[in-house]
């Protein structure tokens, strides 16, 4: 599957955990491959892991954001994992707060979130 | 390596190492900057005797008729000479001006003597004793540059102690933390606190985070812009974070200002804030038993 | 456009997209080397990441050098692109201004990040970016 990420499946939730460095192609493909997953396995979640990114910029950051609209609208929660205090701070002196986006701290706060909603 | 052709200074340093040593020592007891207090005649003459060595052994390696920049490896020795002379000095007490008058001090004897052995040669005298001057001012600057780097160095680690000191952050119950903000918050200090914030939420896996700022002086558009941003940041991180002691006054100020804090949950006292986030963490405090009448 | 040292320490030529992560890593690297840390060289990367990609789309590809500055010891890296220039600098600078699919933040989020910022553009001339992290 796609060079940017890891996808494995789990109870109809999709965990993704991001490589590093990766380029804008390799996320736009991942933003596409995601969206036809959500659609062929029914997932009702979604979880991205970026602890391996030590920088988000504004155009991985805007396709972050546009994942959870479009799982949204597919009827799948996503949930933003592991984000570095780095990152984090980087991202809101851009002016890129995700507002649309739920977060968690981890995988496993993740997933039991989406258990506590009846997702996973 | 290209040995540097010989000058009347370098000759004068191979020749009369010692009565340029006895005269820059001269100078140097003349200009008030010998300090016998603190250093013997014998301790003193060492160390000039040990950067002139040093100066000298440069002198046959690099021409400094050429642009000297003193930051370039040929010059690695002497620098490390100048840093530790500055270093047994200044840890004495020498001040800093003291330490650029004990460098400048070498000029004019130097001078005095190339102007003997130079005597029918004016041009070269004007052109050896310009380099030579040249030289000794980069000395001088290069020790100025160490104390300025020096004294930055401890102001930012006093500045980092401070500020540690200045924002604890505190484990309040499992997955709750609290910092409690004191004083005034400028730009530098918010980035401070976040920064803090931030790394404790990894540490303790926090989920719900008070920020209280009922020791902040002053509220005002950037102080509220400060504080949205941490609650923002820590949002992105997985976490919650509530803002605390938000008196009626502040209330009344951050409406006037037109301040809108959005999602972000504010609560007037640590107290409210703290039942707050027991109830997003699944605790409840309650009384064991009322042994009261 | 300022006093940087004759020789970068690195350089990378921004032709493709995989040449802006190239650009990211050379910077990262510079930076551990001088025992940066974590927030200030994902600050850096981060406004790098923004003009190289800048370069790449709207300039049409260009160069990213990277210097060592002394006094104190910091990282610059100047980028430079043959593209069309920028007309009104002033109104790139501003957050929402984009003419291309970034979201507008790019260059005046870069400045943001770094401790300094210049550039240099005129029509038909090509765009220059200057760019020094803090110490």
């Amino acid at each position: 599957m796609s060079e940017a990420a890891s996808v494995y499946s789990v109870d109809k939730v999709l965990l993704v955990a991001i490589r590093d460095n990766i380029t804008d192609t390799d996320i736009i493909n991942l933003q596409e491959d995601l969206s036809e997953r959500i659609v062929n396995e029914a997932a009702r979640g979604v979880v991205i892991d970026i602890a391996a990114l030590e920088i988000v910029d504004t155009f991985v950051g805007r396709i972050l954001a546009q994942l959870s609209s479009i799982s949204r609208l597919l009827a799948a929660e996503t949930y933003i994992v592991g984000m570095r205090p780095a990152v984090a701070m980087t991202l809101v002196e851009l002016g890129m707060d995700l507002p649309g986006s739920k977060t968690a701290l981890s995988l496993s706060h993740a997933l039991r979130a989406l258990k506590a909603k009846g997702l996973a | 390596m290209t040995a540097a052709p010989t000058t009347e200074v370098s000759r004068l340093l191979s020749e009369d190492f010692d009565g340029v040593l006895d005269a820059w020592f001269a100078t140097q007891k003349r200009d008030g900057v010998r300090r016998p207090d603190l250093f013997s005649d014998r301790e003193s003459r060492r160390q000039l005797s040990e950067l002139l060595r040093t100066f000298s052994e440069a002198l046959g390696r690099i021409d400094i008729s050429e642009p000297v920049d003193i930051d370039t490896e040929a010059w690695s020795e002497l620098r490390m000479a100048l840093s530790e002379i500055t270093l047994v000095r200044t840890e004495r007490g020498v001040a800093p001006w003291e330490m650029t008058a004990f460098m400048l001090a070498l000029k004019q004897p130097v001078f005095e003597k190339l102007s003997e052995g130079l005597a029918n040669t004016p041009e070269r005298l004007l052109a050896e004793a310009s380099d030579f001057g040249r030289v000794v001012d980069a000395f001088a600057m290069h020790i100025n540059e160490h104390f300025i780097a020096e004294r930055d160095e401890i102001i930012e680690r006093q500045r980092a102690e401070m500020m540690e000191l200045s924002t604890p952050v505190v484990q309040l119950w499992e997955r709750v933390l609290t910092i409690p903000l004191i004083g005034t918050l400028d730009s530098m200090r918010a980035q401070e606190v976040m920064e803090n914030l931030l790394n404790s939420i990894v540490e303790h896996s926090a989920e719900v985070v008070i920020v209280d700022i009922t020791g902040v002086r002053v509220v005002d558009t950037q102080v509220a812009q400060h504080l949205l941003r941490t609650a923002a940041a820590v949002r992105l991180m997985g976490a919650e974070a509530i803002i605390s002691g938000i008196s009626p006054k502040i209330a009344q100020t951050m409406v006037e200002l037109g301040v809108d804090v959005g999602e972000v949950t504010t609560r007037p006292s640590i107290r409210a804030a703290l039942d707050e986030a027991f109830r997003r963490v699944g605790f409840r405090i309650s009384r064991v038993e009322d042994t009261r009448v | 456009m300022n006093g940087a040292p004759a020789q970068p320490a690195a350089r990378v030529e921004l032709r493709r997209e995989r040449d802006v992560a190239a650009a990211r890593l050379a910077v990262s690297r510079a930076m551990d080397a001088l025992g940066a840390r974590a927030l200030r060289k994902t600050r850096f990367i981060t406004a790098v990441s923004e003009i190289a990609r800048n370069a790449l789309e709207h300039g049409g590809g260009g160069v990213m050098e990277i210097y060592n500055l002394e006094r104190p010891r910091r990282i610059m890296i100047r980028c430079r692109d043959e593209g069309p220039g920028i007309a009104d600098i002033d109104q790139a600078m501003v957050d929402g201004f984009s003419t291309a699919r970034s979201m507008g933040k790019g260059l005046g989020g870069a400045r943001r990040l770094v401790a300094a910022f210049r550039i240099e553009s005129r029509p038909g001339a090509g765009t220059t970016i200057e760019m020094e992290a803090d110490p």
